[in-house]
């Protein structure tokens, strides 16, 4: 047992959280937030120079084989800066996906470009039912010559709008949920951007006789389940990462608050019922958290950890709401503005919540393995 | 990082294992979860904790984790968790926590050379049981406030005064006291701690019956009990001091989640096997839902325990006590929690005491009854959640 990071691994953080807090104050994420985009090229660009993207793939493919837990630490400082980026859908989704279910040409061709910042990857799982089930996945793909032919609706498909590609998971006949590599800027795809709650990239995606070659396949016909299946614990385990940054930042941001803010002559955080509420706030993220890593590392070591995986999520689900929560009750009507950034990781639990599973889904799933 | 236990950890906890699934066969009838109410309500009960501690006492697992010098194994913190584990899967009693996991490591820091030769094999042999002599009417979440009075006459000091929900009392053989030897002194200032026997002259025990009637706990009154200063333990006035140091050893809270998941997984079981109207519990999706949210409060639980050991491994027992206080208040609010879906999950057989009719032995009415105290006793959930603010998070303390 050994329940710390090591030196290199700090090393990491630090550096991840000295970026990250020069490059994109909240500010930044704000304009972010308002822009089309959604994104920032030049922090993006600057993200791929310091190596994030590749770093735990395989070094066959150009990466340095580092740990998952390493990828746990970027998305944590991720959560802390509230950074809206396609690095969760491409670097962890898709790579994950493509390193998975991809040949060993694909993943020679599109590996290093996401590591270069050249290839914005996304994933389209769920049907217009919203649900994340394999049951849920039904769109149609026909056979046409040495085509597809997609046609339907995906929806909640994160950073479409600014993608090169998209994975998609549809279902051919006979063979079953099957993943399709689609061009972006294919012929037949209309991509919009929705008014989420996270005023994020989270888009509709409509396919209209959309033809996808025959080798533009992730995986062979009625593999597209297994593959996803393989990416789901690793892809949760890093957006729970990035939630339980989220956490942290909103209770160091709520405890110097509550230390500044006087009230009745004294600075509110001397007040019990302020300091009860930051004690439930603490133990929500002291929990979660460090199952966080105890999760990651049971994973990396091979262990079955789909239903700590259900719990993990479901975990940080209700406590990153609950913990926003309550940081905005005790910044008060501020907190409740556009102008404090409290309000940003208020939004941002919420939509956190349906990435990767929401709270019921995950404790169903849950259910049903115990 | 890594969370897995070594080859030889394993094979520890094999051992441990094998000893209590065994050992555990052969506990009274009603045993149940074990814990306070088992081991001390009935002479039953409490025959078959010394039973245990004296066995455990002749493998050396009492004092494993203790140093060498002190009859102990120098056992590290990690493996003293493992045993914490199963001893809690099994509901075992055997540990005198009283004697073993705050008195001892007290006499270690502060008591003399000679006391902690007497004192310490006595506690490794299981030959001692100990209680508790802090709290009294007017200390509680308070503890500072206590004002039993220890007035140092030639050779001893004249103990007066009343301590109370003494844990144990009417069993122990011996108390840890914390008196004010300083009869003009106020809050944590001239506080003292002695070694008391408890069938000195003067000692009286009353029982304080709990609301199921379950004898667990008691005052205990001191008229004129002459100890002898050879029982006072470190310096005379600066008890607080080491009543601070020694109250964090052993702060994990490990076992509540261990026991607890193991009575969340026999609820799945009973919620499977038990049908009302033509269905099975199990198969009401609030049921459902309900005890898969249980059983993930107890895996980030337990994850948050492992955590605190780590600390303590690592910094040589010294540790966050904002985490252990987080431990101890999530672990008796998850088992409130639990308590209460029981009752629920049982509908009107949820109310049946300990009888034939009785589903879990009467675990659950008994369960329901004692997890208020759980967020009362040895610090309240009020205290804990005052210490995580100050000392985890750095809010102000107003004078």
């Amino acid at each position: 047992m050994n329940l710390d990071f090591t030196p290199e691994q700090e090393m990491l953080r630090k550096s991840v959280a000295e970026f990250l807090t020069k490059a994109c104050p909240m500010e930044i994420i704000k304009d972010i937030e308002d822009s089309d985009k959604g994104f920032d090229p030049k922090i993006w660009k600057k993200m791929t120079e310091l190596g994030w993207m590749e770093l735990y793939y395989p070094e066959t493919y150009g990466g340095y084989g580092d740990p998952f837990l390493n990828v746990v630490i970027i998305m944590e400082e991720m959560g802390k800066a509230a950074l809206p980026s396609p690095y969760f859908a491409t670097v962890v989704q898709c790579g994950i996906i493509l390193l998975e279910g991809a040949t060993e040409a694909q993943k020679k061709a599109m590996l290093p470009k996401i590591a270069g910042g050249e290839l914005i990857l996304t994933l389209a799982q769920c049907d217009e039912s919203g649900s994340y089930r394999e049951t849920g996945i039904n769109m149609p793909a026909e056979v046409s010559g040495d085509n597809y032919v997609l046609n339907g609706k995906k929806m909640f498909v994160m950073e479409a709008n600014i993608a090169n590609k998209i994975i998609v998971a549809a279902r051919v006949k006979d063979a079953g949920i099957t993943l399709f590599l689609v061009d972006a800027k294919a012929p037949g795809l209309t991509i919009t951007k929705m008014p989420t709650i996270g005023m994020d990239n989270c888009c509709e995606v409509i396919f209209n006789n959309v033809s996808v070659p025959k080798t533009e396949l992730i995986g062979k016909p009625g593999e597209g389940w297994k593959i996803l299946e393989k990416m789901f614990p690793r892809a949760t385990i890093a957006k729970c990462a990035e939630m339980s940054g989220g956490c942290k930042e909103t209770i160091d941001m709520t405890s110097k608050y509550a230390k500044q803010r006087v009230q009745y002559d004294k600075p509110i955080g001397g007040f019990q019922a302020i300091q009860h509420y930051m004690s439930n706030m603490y133990l929500g993220y002291e929990t979660c958290c460090n199952y966080l890593y105890e999760v990651c590392s049971l994973m990396e070591d091979g262990d079955d950890v789909a239903l700590k995986v259900h719990a993990l999520k479901a975990k940080f689900n209700q406590q990153f709401k609950f913990i926003t929560e309550r940081g905005v009750q005790i910044h008060g009507g501020v907190g409740t503005t556009r102008e404090f950034n409290m309000g940003v990781f208020y939004r941002k639990a919420a939509a956190a919540e349906y990435i990767m599973g929401d709270t019921n889904y995950h404790y169903e799933m849950l259910a049903a393995g115990l | 990082m890594d969370f897995k236990f070594t080859k030889e950890q394993e094979l520890l906890r094999d051992e441990f294992d094998e000893f209590f699934r065994e050992e555990m066969k052969h506990a009274p009838k009603e045993w149940g979860a074990g814990g306070f109410e088992a081991i001390y309500h009935s002479d039953e009960g409490f025959a078959f904790h010394q039973l245990i501690k004296k066995k455990l006492a002749a493998k050396g697992w009492i004092s494993r984790a203790w140093p060498k010098e002190f009859c102990g194994q120098d056992a590290s913190i990690i493996e003293q968790m493992i045993f914490s584990m199963v001893h809690a899967y099994y509901h075992a009693p055997g540990i005198d926590s009283f004697g073993v996991t705050m008195f001892a490591p007290t006499l270690m820091v502060g008591g003399t050379e000679e006391q902690k030769a007497k004192l310490l094999p006595p506690i490794a042999r299981g030959e001692v049981q100990y209680c508790q002599g802090w709290s009294e009417p007017d200390a509680g979440s308070d503890l500072a406030n206590l004002r039993t009075q220890a007035i140092k006459d030639g050779d001893y000091y004249v103990i007066n005064g009343q301590k109370t929900w003494t844990t144990g009392g009417h069993r122990a053989d011996h108390m840890f006291l914390l008196a004010r030897t300083d009869p003009d002194s106020t809050r944590s200032r001239g506080l003292s701690i002695f070694n008391v026997k408890m069938d000195l002259p003067g000692v009286e025990i009353r029982p304080i019956l709990h609301m199921n009637k379950a004898h667990y706990t008691n005052d205990v009154y001191f008229k004129d009990v002459k100890v002898h200063v050879s029982e006072l333990v470190g310096k005379e006035n600066e008890g607080w001091n080491l009543t601070r140091q020694t109250m964090n050893f052993e702060r994990s809270g490990i076992g509540g989640f261990i026991s607890g998941e193991r009575t969340v997984m026999e609820l799945v079981e009973f919620a499977k096997t038990t049908t009302r109207d033509g269905k099975a519990l199990w198969d009401d999706p609030l049921v459902k839902r309900n005890i898969a949210q249980l059983w993930a409060d107890h895996q980030v639980g337990r994850s948050m325990a492992i955590r605190i050991s780590w600390q303590q491994e690592k910094g040589g027992r010294v540790f966050s006590p904002a985490l252990a206080s987080a431990s101890k208040v999530f672990g008796s609010e998850l088992s409130q929690r639990v308590a209460y879906f029981m009752t629920d999950l049982l509908g009107q057989y949820g109310q049946i005491s300990r009888s034939k009719w009785a589903p879990f032995e009467g675990e659950a009415p008994d369960a329901y009854q004692f997890c208020p105290a759980a967020n009362i006793f040895a610090g309240s959930s009020e205290v804990q959640r005052n210490l995580i603010a100050w000392v985890g998070l750095g809010l102000p303390r107003f004078k």
